[in-house]
Parts: C-alpha cells; structure tokens; sequence
C-alpha cells in the first residue's frame, strides 16, 4: 500500500513537473542584445571565468579585460594608434636622461568610494606588487624601476630603496635603471595598477592573496566601472562609477562579462544576440561569416607569434645548417592559406610586423632548394642518414594540424622523417622548461608592443629562452646597447641588427603571426581593431537602430 | 535495517580514505604543477607561492596538514582561483548540478519507464521494437553530439528555446536537462522491460490474471512494483554519475555547475580542488548507492524481512 502511494506521489511530482517545464518554455522575450541596447548595457563574450580580480595576483587575457574596466592605470593606450595617452596622471616629465619619470596625477582622479587617488596609493601598490611574499607572477614589470628587482628578489628589505616616491598626493616620481621607452606603456598592465590600501587591510595583510576585498560590495576600484554582481562561471556585471573622473566621455550604463569558455556556444549566443560581442570565433564558422554582407566578424593582426622551439644542443638540431633547412622549407603561405583558412599572417621572424613602427627583417624566404642544399652541406644529402626528429605540442587540433602540416612539408622537400608527438599542457610545459624535446611549440603574446618583448626572450639563460641559444653579441645589443639608445630610429636599428642575428641561427622557426577574430554586433561602435586586441570600454557606444542582418530599424 | 544502513556506513569510511590517500599522492606525482605556466615563472614568485600553499613543507607533512583541515571540514584555497575557497567553489556550483541530474533523472524516468513498461507489455511485437530501437539510440548517442542537435533546431532554427545559461532566462533549463537525461532513459527503459518481462511471467501475475484484474491493474498495481526493482538500483549510481559526469553538458550549455570545476582542475592541477571534488564525489556516490540499496529493499520483501531479521 505504501509503495503505491509513494509510487502515485512520485507520479505526480513527475507531472507537476513536466507542466511547469513546459510553461517556464512559452516565456521567449527579448534578446539580451536588444535589451542592453535599449538600457545601455553592453554584452561581452569573455573567454573563461576569471582566476580572480586582484591586479597583483591574478594572470591573464579575461582577467585583463575585467581588471582594466574596473581599475585605470597612471597612463592609458589610445584605442588606434596604442600610443600612451593620459589616465590617472595627467602627464609626465622625463629628467636626467630618461631615467627620472614625474607622473602628475589627476587631482580629480577618485576611488570609487570617493576618495581621491593618491602618488602614495601608488606607492604602496607597488610594494605589494613586488613584495616577494605577494607571489606576483608579473612583478616584473616593475624591474626596470630602481631597486625593484633585488627587493623582488628579497636581496633589499627596505622598500624606501625602490625608485619610487610620492612628492605630494598628485605627484609621483619614479626612478629607472635604465631609460626605458616602453616604461610608460607598462603603467597600462594591470600588474602596475594601484589598489585601495585601506580595503585591502581591512581584509588582511598587504601581502595576503587569498582575502575577498575583491567581492561586490567589498571592492573598491578606480576605473570606469564598478563591480556590481559576481556570480561564479555566470556573469560579472558591472555599472558605470559616478566617481570616474572621466565619466562624462563613459557612454554605457553597464557591462556584462560572461565566461564563454566553449567557443562553439559563444558564437551562437552571439547569433541569437546573447552576446554583443565574442572573445574568438570557432575557425570552421569564419568563412561563413566574411561571406555576410556587412559582416559582424573582425579580424586583425595581434601581437602574437607562433613558433616552434628548437633545442639547439640535441643533434641534429645542434647544426644550424639542419635548422635553416627546416624553416626555409615550411611553406608558410600555403600553411596560413589552407590549414589556417587565412586567420593568420605568415611569420618570417619572431617579432610581429608593425610594432609600434618597429618592421622586422625578412632575413629568409621560403627555398626548398637552398634547404636541400644546406641539408646536403651539414651531411644529410636527400635527407641519407636522417636520424630522426620528433615535433612535441600540447593537446589541441589546431596544434595537430600545423605539425602534421609541416612533417610533410619536411618529408616532401627534404625527405626527412618526422615523428610528431601531443602532450598534456601542463607535461608539454614541463617537457619545455626541462629542454627536453627537439622541437617544441611554442607561442608568445606580447605584454606590451614593443620588439624588446619578443628580442628578450632569446638572451642567454633567458626563462623562456628554452632553446640553449646564446651569443654575447646578441646579450649586449639587447641589453646594453637599445636602452641606451638616444632616438627611436636607434634603437630599432639595433633590433633590426639583432634580429637578423637570432634568423640566422635560427634558434626558433617563425611560423605565423596571430590575428585576434571577434563577432562584434553592428550596434556596438567604438571597439576597433589594434594590435593589443585592446579594448577600453570607455569609449564603446550603443547604437539600438543598428541590427544584425545589417538593416536599419 | 538500521544495523545494515550503520554498517554500510562503517565500509564507507575506509573507502573514502583511500581515496583521499590515492589522490592526494597522484595528483602531486603527474607530471608539471599548479605553478607552472607558458611563461616562465620566476624562482623567487614560485617559491613565495609554495610558501603560501605550503608546498614547501614535505610531502607526509602536507599530507597529515591536509587530513587536519578535512576533518574540520575546510579543503583548502583554490590554487587557480586564489581568493575562492574550494568549499565556496563546491557550494556555488552543487546546486545547479544538482538540480540539472534531477531533471535529467527525471526525465529518463518518464521517458524510460514509460517506454519500458509499454515495450514489456507485447515482446517482440513493433510495440516492442520501436522503444527499444530509439533506446539504443539513446544508449550510442554521446552528449556532445546530441547536445548540439537539440541546440540546432529547437534554439536557432525554431528559436523556441534558449541555448545557453541556468536559471537567467525562461526555459534554458531544458535543453540541457533532455541532454542529459537521454543516455539515461534509454538505460531505464531497457531495465524496466527487463525487470518488467521477468515478472509478467511470474505466477502470482498469472493468479491475478486468472483472477479476472483488468490488465492496467495487474500491471500497474501487482507488477510494475516487482519489475521497477532493477530502475530503482540504478538509479543512485545513476544520480551520482549524473553529477560526476555532467561536464559535457555544462561545457555546451555554459551551466554554472561542479562538472566544469573538476575537469578543469585536473588540467590546471589545482591540486585542492582536485581533493576537494573527488572526495566530495566519492562521498556522494557511496551514499547513493547506500540509498538505492536500501530503497531496493525496501521494495523487495524477501530481502526486506532478510534485513530486519525476521526471515529465513
């Protein structure tokens, strides 16, 4: 008897249930698009849940775009041209020869609980950014600053060595080893941002990660933008602050931040306008959508190259003539044209084109028959006596195709066998930072544009040299000679001379460069292509009467 | 009853610690750490971090410090979400994965015993063949792939309902819970003309028939209690891995839920949150199975009056 009725209960909750299903179904209403259009809010496809938003403690590209909604930096970059224009400073002086920079903050500059941005807010962030118990994994962004890295480091104890000093509140002045030239970029990564002392001592030590003084409700901020609500792998939204000094330039009433993890489901919330705009665009929809008149797909070069690694002490690697034979006889055009679907840039050098002014040299071009010869010269005539080579990559079909790619470019042109072998990311980053591969991949993202990023990477025991590669004339171009230069044309005549050395020996295959792809709803305007991918929400607009078919209303 | 639910209880204890022990030593022998990104990360920031995780401590000290904080109840600091604990984490995801593997439940116990019971009632008829052809489909069908399908036509093409999202617009709810009930109902469907066929042949069925009891009786009252034993041993392991297994679909639909959580915290090596989850499932399944055990009893009077000590 019980059973049964427990089996009737079971039935009807079973019935209920279905009914009220089906009802929650009719509800439809208006899209997310059409309803931030109409209040101003904007919708953005984020990539992933954030690690956090702590400027100190968090790393990478979504954490990136939300921190620099939120927090403003002492200088920002021009949306267009990415050259440094005022943000919390109102400007800066350079003195004795560069190594002296005079930040005047904006005495209007304001925290979002009103309070003005102070010089010594700055200082103290900085200590907490580069205390070596904060555990910053970007702390060195501040190494050019005096003293910085050796406090890192724990060699100095007392902070007041560092090269940096708040005169009054809305002066800070800050001294550098060295003239820097991209120092003034760098005050646009999140890593030297400041952050409200007394909120985060509220909740902990200066130097505690693990404290929610980046809650809504706890945090407090000096950007654009003010946290209002944070749900974990939902949404982050965000409202306009009322205390931005800048306010009257910010046209959104709000931001909503959503952790579009699977690239296949972004875009069709993008297509159903869920989203008004997506991190990346799946690789198979593109051509689908260039094809669209008035297309909602942007694409354009990014500050990104993608490489393979070669370990320079493992045969036959070790013989450069092996390793100019390889890379002259990888068809990158046909490679970008066919497996890439036109997505990237051929790459003939490990720094993007057109950084900031800066052109690298196209030292070789693709020769399958100067590769046969160079292979024939360092004792592999037709690829004889080959002793074999193996590709590494981490998990990923994109990785896949341009390995296979390439093993039978290299089997076709130079009769070589290659053995191509995937790893688990964090096996694969083991595997690279161990050298223990012949030929790895490898990508590299600029932190700032300026060719000193990508050139630095190769400098003798460099952290993420990972090849072996050294030469003392290379160290002294990179480090000695351009940050001593006196003008721009210098200096990038030093990095061309300097790059054409590192495509010589060849210690890396260039393959391409990287463009950023998004899907940007046609009523958003103010998002434009740069080689950042950088965006600065200050500046977006919503325009309501434009429509995704490409109408009007 | 009772000494039987306690004593399954004691079994439990050792299982889960070994589980706690097994992982906890694997998770630090793979290859690569929480640390370790593409850029490389400085000497002295690796070290403070170790110094913060206490993975500076040897390894049995770690171990013992870890019991300590579990038997309070605390799993530590997420490494890859610092400023989120992995009970906060656990906590905000568990809701939402739970009532997605309801739903889903739900729906393959509609859908499964509904096709079960009718498939059972004429064997090897079309009545039969039908149900349980789409079951086997249900069966190979693997979520990733279904669940893309269903998104195709109902949210882009007939635009009825949305495709991505829990609980923020009308009706998002729905995709996802079919997509993964679906593997599921077809499983209950073939158990419930299993367990459905065995009794119908039963003799006590055939005394009720003999009896002159309308057919919807003798099913519904005298046989569907027998024939629904098998669903109901299922369906704790069933729910359990509905929780441990809903990644896919929480990756397709954007679900807030855990199954997103522990997947990705193998791939980081978020060596707490890994703890964290595999404990807190282990837990669930053997308590799910604990519950369907006992319910499985409960509905079978022969082990019933085992249990209670009043039977031979």
């Amino acid at each position: 008897m019980k059973t049964r009725q427990a089996l009737g209960g079971l039935l009807r909750t079973l019935f209920s249930t279905v009914i009220a299903t089906s009802l929650m179904a009719c509800g439809g209403g208006e899209s997310n698009v059409l309803e931030g259009n109409r209040t101003g809010i904007l919708h953005y496809g984020n990539g992933a849940e954030p690690q956090g938003l702590d400027p100190h403690v968090v790393t990478g590209v979504p954490e990136n775009h939300l921190i620099r909604a939120l927090f403003e930096g002492l200088a920002v970059k021009n949306p267009i041209t990415l050259e440094p224009e005022p943000g919390v400073a109102q400007r800066w002086e350079f003195s004795d020869q560069g190594k002296v920079i005079t930040f005047y903050l904006n005495p209007e500059a304001r925290w979002s609980n009103g309070e003005q941005v102070t010089a010594s807010d700055y200082v103290w962030s900085w200590n907490r950014a580069l205390h070596p118990q904060t555990g910053n994994l970007y702390a060195y962004m501040l190494y050019p600053v005096k003293n910085a890295e050796a406090y890192a480091k724990g060699e100095i104890k007392d902070f007041a060595a560092v090269g940096v000093k708040a005169l009054n509140d809305t002066t800070l002045e800050v001294t550098l080893n060295a003239p820097t030239p991209y120092f003034i970029q760098l005050m646009d990564h999140y890593s030297t941002f400041a952050v409200h002392p007394e909120t985060l001592l509220k909740f902990g030590k200066m130097t505690d990660r693990f404290t929610p003084w980046t809650r809504v409700g706890s945090m407090v901020s000096n950007g654009a933008f003010v946290l209002t609500d944070w749900a974990l792998n939902r949404h982050i939204k965000m409202a306009k602050s009322p205390h931005y000094w800048d306010r009257d330039k910010v046209s959104l009433n709000g931001v909503v931040f959503y952790p579009t993890e699977n690239v296949v489901s972004e875009e069709r919330m993008f297509r159903v306008e869920q989203l008004h705009y997506t991190a990346v665009v799946p690789l198979d929809k593109i051509p689908v959508y260039r094809e669209r008149p008035n297309t909602p797909y942007l694409q354009s070069p990014y500050l990104g190259t993608y490489y393979y690694l070669v370990n320079t002490d493992r045969p036959p690697v070790d013989n450069v003539k092996v390793r100019q034979a390889l890379s002259m006889s990888v068809d990158r055009e046909k490679l970008v044209r066919s497996v890439l679907q036109e997505t990237a840039v051929a790459a003939y050098s490990i720094t993007p084109p057109d950084t900031l002014g800066y052109y690298p040299p196209q030292v070789f071009s693709y020769d399958p028959d100067k590769a046969r010869a160079l292979l024939a010269e360092a004792g592999y005539p037709n690829g004889e006596g080959w002793p074999g080579l193996e590709i590494i990559y981490n998990t990923q079909e994109a990785h896949r195709k341009i390995a296979v790619a390439i093993q039978q470019m290299w089997k076709s042109e130079l009769n070589v066998d290659i053995t191509i072998a995937n790893q688990e990311w964090k096996v694969y980053l083991n595997s690279v930072s161990q050298r223990d591969f012949q030929v790895a991949r490898r990508g590299w993202i600029g932190d700032y544009v300026d060719a000193n990023n990508f050139l630095d990477l190769f400098i003798t025991d460099g952290g993420n040299n990972n090849t072996g590669y050294s030469n003392a004339i290379y160290d002294d171009l990179i480090l000695q000679k351009a940050p001593r230069a006196q003008s721009r044309e210098e200096r990038y005549a030093l990095f061309t001379e300097a790059e054409t050395m590192l495509m010589e020996e060849m210690p890396i295959i260039p393959i391409y460069t990287y463009t950023s792809k998004h899907l940007i709803h046609p009523s958003v305007e103010g998002i434009y292509p740069n080689l950042m991918d950088s965006l600065n929400l200050k500046y977006v607009k919503l325009h309501p009467e434009q429509t995704l078919s490409g109408e009007v209303n | 009853m009772l000494r039987f639910i306690i004593s399954r209880l004691l079994q439990a204890i050792p299982v889960i610690f070994i589980v706690i022990t097994a992982t906890f030593f694997l998770v630090r022998a793979a290859p690569g750490g929480p640390f370790d990104a593409e850029k490389v990360v400085l000497p002295e920031v690796k070290r403070a971090l170790e110094a913060q995780y206490k993975l500076d401590l040897p390894l049995h000290e770690q171990y013992f410090a870890y019991l300590s904080d579990l038997a309070q109840g605390e799993l530590g600091p997420s490494f890859k979400y610092p400023g989120r604990s992995v009970n906060e984490i656990l906590f905000s995801g568990l809701p939402v994965t739970a009532e997605l593997g309801f739903y889903a439940l739900l729906i393959a116990l509609i859908i499964g015993v509904t096709a079960g019971v009718f498939a059972s009632l004429k064997p090897n008829t079309r009545q039969d063949y039908i149900p349980m052809g789409l079951a086997m489909i249900g069966i190979c069908m693997p979520s990733f792939l279904l669940g893309p399908l269903l998104v195709l036509v109902f949210g882009i093409y007939l635009e009825w309902l949305p495709i991505s999202g829990w609980g923020s617009i009308p009706g998002d709810k729905i995709l996802p819970s079919i997509t993964l009930g679906a593997a599921y109902a077809a499983y209950v469907a073939r158990l419930s003309r299993a367990g459905m066929l065995e009794i119908l042949s039963q003799d006590y069925i055939r005394t009720a028939r003999a009896k002159g009891l309308p057919e919807w009786l003798v099913v519904g009252k005298h046989a569907l209690r027998g024939g629904l034993i098998p669903v109901v041993a299922f369906l704790g392991p069933a729910f359990a891995g509905l929780l441990a297994g809903s990644f896919v679909v929480e990756t397709i639909f954007q679900i807030p839920g855990l199954g997103r959580f522990y997947v990705q915290a193998a791939f980081n090596r978020d060596y707490t949150m890994i703890l964290g989850t595999t404990v807190f499932l282990s837990s669930l399944i053997v308590l799910f199975n604990l519950i369907s055990d006992v319910a499985a009893a409960w509905l079978n009077p022969r082990l019933r009056s085992q249990l209670s000590g009043g039977g031979q």
